[in-house]
């Protein structure tokens, strides 16, 4: 018979025998992969102040910031570009093959298929397969973003659908209208916020992800980056790092301002 | 006159949800349905629109058999049978008018009811229904921006809109306070008789069914228990609706 009390102290054993558990496999791989993790962790604070000293941007660097800010404006504007593409694709798909809206359930597979096959190929990988067709241009980078963007965005929408939208649907579906009708006079306008909540965090996201694309395809600001960085000139790569980070923030403060005026 | 006949409905195999329900309905009565939670008053009041496909029997709307309609006969049916909801199920973000002009949207084409186009007389009468319910200065208001009882009385008006035969209400008091609840009740009351239609609502407070009801039918098990006036409905009938220790016999 198991009273409270025993259930407890089993539940208690439980939870430490799980953190044991995690602890050991640690200890275990540390071991297999000779990893010191004592030793990286000390190295931190002098990995930092080398940063430190040879990335910060001297006033000699201040000569690289119209360059800088061209191509930032640039990356900027494509994380946008591929975000917005994706968003209009990726809604369609989502009320395609959401629970509530959607088909019957081969067509909801199948999109959860396509979208989880979109999302769980990394954002290098799909750089560097599309460099072959697309060359060094700023479409790879826009393809590639596009093609990650869609992956997710196909799945948040879908969950914002079954979550948000499945009480009016049946609301309108009981006035007697249409599908369609339904789909743009009560799911869309219901599901909205959110929706433009998760695209501006998708902008956010891929403005910092196309920093990464850049350096793979060649353009943008990671190609900047990446020619500082390369011929050693330390100081411009902090001042682009300085520049990103900036932007990123900037960015970050005006989709809250955004959110909490739609929401 | 609304005719429901030997209806039937199971979700699982053997465990039947509604067995053999029977009732008629005339126009100008309002019915409340009665009954613990899951005795099936929700899957009577969504096969009466068909928001749930039942296994048999048939409903009949002035003699028409809306189980076995076709698509669009369907939706000619469903406009003509109002639904309001325990949660409301507004749509949040649109205006008070453009919510109660959705009820409008069955008896529009396709692509006038996606872009929200409406008539002009569509739109007076929305205003003239929005005063009947008391919400006429709320009319461009935000339907977010509302209280409970008057979200509630914007899907009554969505529901009178579609100028229905029979409004269907699930647990339409159950969110609110019973103020609220009061006004809401009287407000499904009045329509009823003013405008000559049926309303059925499922209800888990017996004195407001007694209160403001013609009809109280009482649901166990997915049969009927009872089907009687609401004044002499009496109280040893609604003992064996609710006796626990039956409940606990049969379940």
């Amino acid at each position: 018979m198991q009273t409270p009390v025993n259930y407890l102290a089993r539940k208690h054993w439980k939870q430490t025998g799980i953190i044991a558990l995690i602890g050991g496999i640690y200890l275990l791989s540390s071991y297999v992969l000779k990893f010191d993790g004592l030793g990286g962790v000390i190295a931190i604070p002098k990995a930092f102040a080398w940063l430190g000293i040879n990335f910060r941007p001297t006033a000699n660097s201040t000569q690289y910031l119209p360059s800088i800010w061209q191509k930032l404006l640039g990356t900027v504007m494509l994380a946008i570009a591929s975000t917005v593409v994706a968003s209009i694709i990726a809604i369609f798909v989502a009320i395609l093959g959401s629970k509530v809206t959607g088909g019957n359930s081969i067509i909801q597979t199948i999109v959860r298929g396509i979208a989880s096959f979109f999302r769980n190929i990394p954002l290098v990988a799909w750089a560097m397969i599309l460099l072959f067709s697309f060359k060094q241009s700023d479409f790879t980078g826009f393809l590639a973003l596009l093609l990650m963007s869609v992956g997710y965005l196909i799945r948040a929408f879908m969950e914002i659908i079954e979550d948000e939208a499945s009480e009016t649907m049946l609301a309108l579906k009981a006035t007697g209208a249409s599908y369609f009708q339904v789909i743009f006079q009560a799911v869309i306008p219901q599901i909205m916020p959110s929706l433009i909540s998760w695209i501006l965090y998708m902008i956010e996201n891929n403005v910092r992800d196309a920093t990464l694309v850049g350096i793979l395809t060649g353009t943008g600001i990671g190609f900047v980056f990446d020619i500082y960085y390369k011929s050693f000139r330390f100081d411009a790569a902090g001042m682009t790092v300085l520049s990103i980070i900036i932007v990123v923030i900037v960015l970050e403060l005006l989709s809250n301002q955004i959110r909490k005026v739609i929401l | 006159m609304l005719e429901v006949k030997h209806l039937e409905k199971s979700y699982q195999k053997d465990k039947p949800a509604l067995t053999d329900i029977n009732f008629s309905v005339e126009p100008g009565t309002f019915v409340a349905i009665i009954g613990p939670s899951g005795a099936g008053k929700t899957t009577i009041l969504r096969s009466l629109n068909q928001l749930i496909k039942d296994d048999g029997g048939q409903i009949l709307l002035d003699g028409g058999d809306i189980r076995t309609a076709n698509k669009t006969q369907l939706r000619h049916y469903r406009r003509q049978i109002g639904m309001v909801f325990q949660n409301y199920n507004l749509v949040e973000r649109l205006t008070v008018i453009e919510n109660v002009l959705h009820g409008r949207l069955g008896y529009k084409s396709t692509l006038a009811g996606v872009f929200g186009r409406y008539t002009e007389e569509e739109k007076q009468e929305a205003l003239t229904l929005l005063k009947k319910v008391g919400l006429e200065e709320f009319a461009l208001q935000r339907c977010s921006d509302l209280s409970g009882g008057q979200k509630q009385r914007v899907g009554i008006a969505r529901s009178l809109i579609q100028h229905p035969k029979i409004i269907l209400c699930d647990e339409p008091i159950a969110s609110l306070d019973p103020a609220s609840s009061q006004t809401v009740m009287q407000l499904l009351k009045d329509l009823t008789t003013e405008f000559n239609i049926i309303c059925i609502a499922n209800l888990h407070q017996i004195g407001l069914a007694k209160d403001y009801a013609d009809r109280i039918i009482g649901i166990r098990h997915g049969k009927m228990v009872f089907d009687e006036d609401a004044d002499t409905l009496s109280e040893e009938i609604l003992e064996t609706l609710y006796d626990q220790n039956a409940t606990e016999e049969l379940g």
